[in-house]
């Protein structure tokens, strides 16, 4: 392209400002890619949901229990294929900030319901035979450096007042849906009951179904809460996905706190870089206007300045994902589990990349019209 | 052959035929230019003097497909350039002007040989070739061995001598000259002028340049002056006579 070392020749006739500008660039992408990033892991629970499961809770807050004997009763339900229940276990490993979340599982239906939890058939089999047996997330695993055979003292906050209950680590769980939660620790429910308070036992944290088709979940879902209305323990049951997103809503409205941040960022740079590009355009009105005087087309100085602010674009966005990708991982191992898996996907890399050049074009252009249009005799006359 | 009365023989290489200009301002039309007539051939060198407003330079940005006239002709090597839309005007001054300003105007950013290259990256020349002509314009202006200068490695003298190379890089019809030396002390200025003159003498290039020295002027072959929107032939015509033979 015989015209690049005009247009690399302009833009680093200001280095600084080039440096400056290309800087702002590389800050909103970076911010861009963490929010993002953050935002896709608010929202995955509820996008790898499966379609054909419903989580049943007490209606009055998730932390109410749930009767075990309703287990059965919804099982007779025509459309319900299997039914699984979980009990939160709210545990410390060794300091509170090792968080991580622990559940106690039903071992006979457990991967009946989330099969794509996936355990080695060897281990499960441990596991089921071992009552102080545990299972724990790859992800968890790796973090503590867990290997099976260890003994894992978990110290309870809701069960007992501060006692340690050990585990011994017989398998660990990969997800075989990308991004799925690989952060969990299992643990069989009998084994939570035996050890529980007379006045607990009996209960359950809440229960998984899953249907045979995903048409059924409105009709199974009603005749559920229907079944349960006006007893001591009334249900809310909702399709995984609405469970997992009412659950993100706890925090707030991440979604919209994101994107309300998001738009700011990017207006303000559009407005940085769009008056960046104008004074650049306005110091040199004089030059491009000798560059239409000796036969460069009004066509050719737009290309220019597109051109310039593409490039400043380009660089900037590439600079500020490259640094997203470095620090990204870093910062999910130092939030230690407090966020779900924070993933740099090629389709944030892509969106990112686009709007900054997006930003580039719109940047560049007002100028650039400008410059095409300027009548070379008033140009010439200001020089 | 120079002449101002519109009685130029119908091939000469520019013909400016009842040429108006008139601008307005704040509510008020100002004519700078009324029923101008012009013919210049090939090999002319021709100054244009006059005081301050008088349209010198809106006779030059006219000549040049710059600016449009209000009214009139002008003709050159039988382009009418007068009615030319925007995109076509630009493609004739690529090809047939070439422009010499007073204060250089080159691009800081770009070397000497670069901005000496700018024409011809509108032209299918490849690399090498563009190469060979820069280095020929700029041999022609004795600045070869600067050509790996920027403007602000050079002096003023010089920056003109790269602008001229430009200026002549693409082998352009006709030359036109906006006070050359009006930025240059004496020295400078005359070694300008002895290089404007070679190129007329050695090269048969057509040159029209506005100038407010006279000593400058004289160089020409026939100086015009403009009053009142008019071209006046005066002075000692040196080697072409005022509707005369060289």
């Amino acid at each position: 392209m015989k015209f690049r070392g005009l247009i690399f020749a302009n833009l680093f006739r200001k280095k600084l400002r080039l440096i400056l500008t290309i800087g702002s660039f590389a800050v909103a992408l970076f911010l861009f890619a963490f929010l993002a990033v953050v935002k896709g892991a608010f929202g995955r629970g509820a996008d790898i949901a499966g379609a054909d499961r419903l989580v049943i809770i007490n209606r009055i807050s998730i932390i109410q229990p749930l009767p075990l004997s309703y287990r059965d009763k919804i099982l007779r339900i025509p459309g319900v294929k299997a039914i699984t229940h979980n009990n939160w276990f709210g545990g410390v490993y060794q300091d509170e900030r090792n968080f991580f979340p622990q559940f106690a599982i039903d071992v006979e239906s457990q991967r009946q319901v989330l099969p794509e939890l996936v355990v080695p058939g060897d281990q499960w089999q441990n596991f089921v035979k071992d009552r102080q047996g545990a299972i724990a997330g790859a992800k968890t695993a790796k973090r503590f450096g867990w290997k099976i055979g260890d003994r894992i003292p978990i110290k309870t906050t809701l069960y007992g007042s501060g006692s340690s209950w050990e585990f011994i680590l017989d398998g660990i769980y990969h997800s075989e849906r990308a991004g799925g939660d690989e952060s969990q620790f299992w643990f069989q429910w009998d084994y939570l009951e035996e050890k529980m308070p007379q006045s607990f036992k009996g209960n359950v944290g809440w229960y998984v179904l899953k249907l045979d088709s995903p048409d059924d979940a409105v009709r199974v879902a009603k005749a559920i809460d229907d079944m349960f209305a006006n007893s001591s323990f009334e249900t809310k049951t909702e399709t995984e996905s609405a469970f997992a997103a009412s659950w993100v809503k706890q925090f707030g409205n991440i979604e919209f706190l994101i994107l309300t941040i998001g738009t700011v960022v990017f207006f303000t740079l559009l407005l940085v870089t769009g008056n960046t590009m104008a004074i650049s355009v306005r110091e040199r009105i004089g030059e491009l206007a000798v560059l239409k005087a000796i036969g460069f087309k009004d066509r050719s100085i737009l290309f220019f300045v597109l051109a310039e602010s593409l490039t400043i674009a380009l660089f900037g966005g590439l600079l500020g994902l490259g640094l997203a990708a470095l620090a990204i991982p870093v910062l999910g191992a130092a939030l230690n589990g407090l966020l779900p898996t924070l993933i740099l996907s090629p389709a944030i890399l892509s969106l990112g990349l686009a709007t900054a050049l997006l930003v580039g074009i719109v940047s560049g252009l007002l100028p650039g019209i400008g410059a095409m249009r300027m009548r070379v005799v008033n140009a010439l006359r200001r020089v | 052959m120079i002449r101002v009365d519109g009685t130029g023989k119908t091939n000469s290489l520019i013909q400016v035929r009842g040429l108006d200009k008139t601008y307005r301002r704040g509510g008020e039309e100002i004519q700078v230019l009324q029923r101008l007539n012009l013919d210049v051939d090939k090999g002319d060198f021709v100054a244009f003097m006059g005081p301050s407003g008088s349209g010198k330079t809106t006779l030059l940005n006219l000549l040049g497909g710059l600016d449009v006239p209000t009214h009139g002709s002008i003709t050159v090597a039988g382009d009418e350039i007068t009615h030319m839309s925007g995109s076509k005007l630009t493609d004739w001054r690529a090809r047939h002007v070439g422009f010499i300003f007073q204060m250089y105007n080159l691009i800081p950013v770009l070397t000497a040989f670069q901005n000496v290259e700018l024409p011809l990256l509108l032209t299918k020349l490849s690399k090498s070739d563009r190469r060979k002509h820069v280095e020929t314009a700029l041999g022609v202006v004795g600045l070869a061995e600067r050509m790996n200068h920027y403007p602000r490695q050079l002096s003023g003298g010089q920056e003109q001598r790269v602008a001229i190379a430009r200026a002549i890089v693409a082998d352009p019809t006709f030359l036109l000259c906006d006070e050359p030396t009006g930025d240059l002390d004496r020295k400078s200025a005359d070694e300008i002028m002895d290089l404007i003159h070679r190129l007329v003498k050695e090269f048969g290039k057509t040159v029209l340049m506005v100038t407010h020295d006279p000593v400058v002027a004289r160089r020409a072959d026939l100086t015009l002056h403009l009053e009142k929107g008019l071209l006046v032939e005066s002075g000692e015509p040196q080697g072409v006579a005022a509707g005369g033979a060289a």
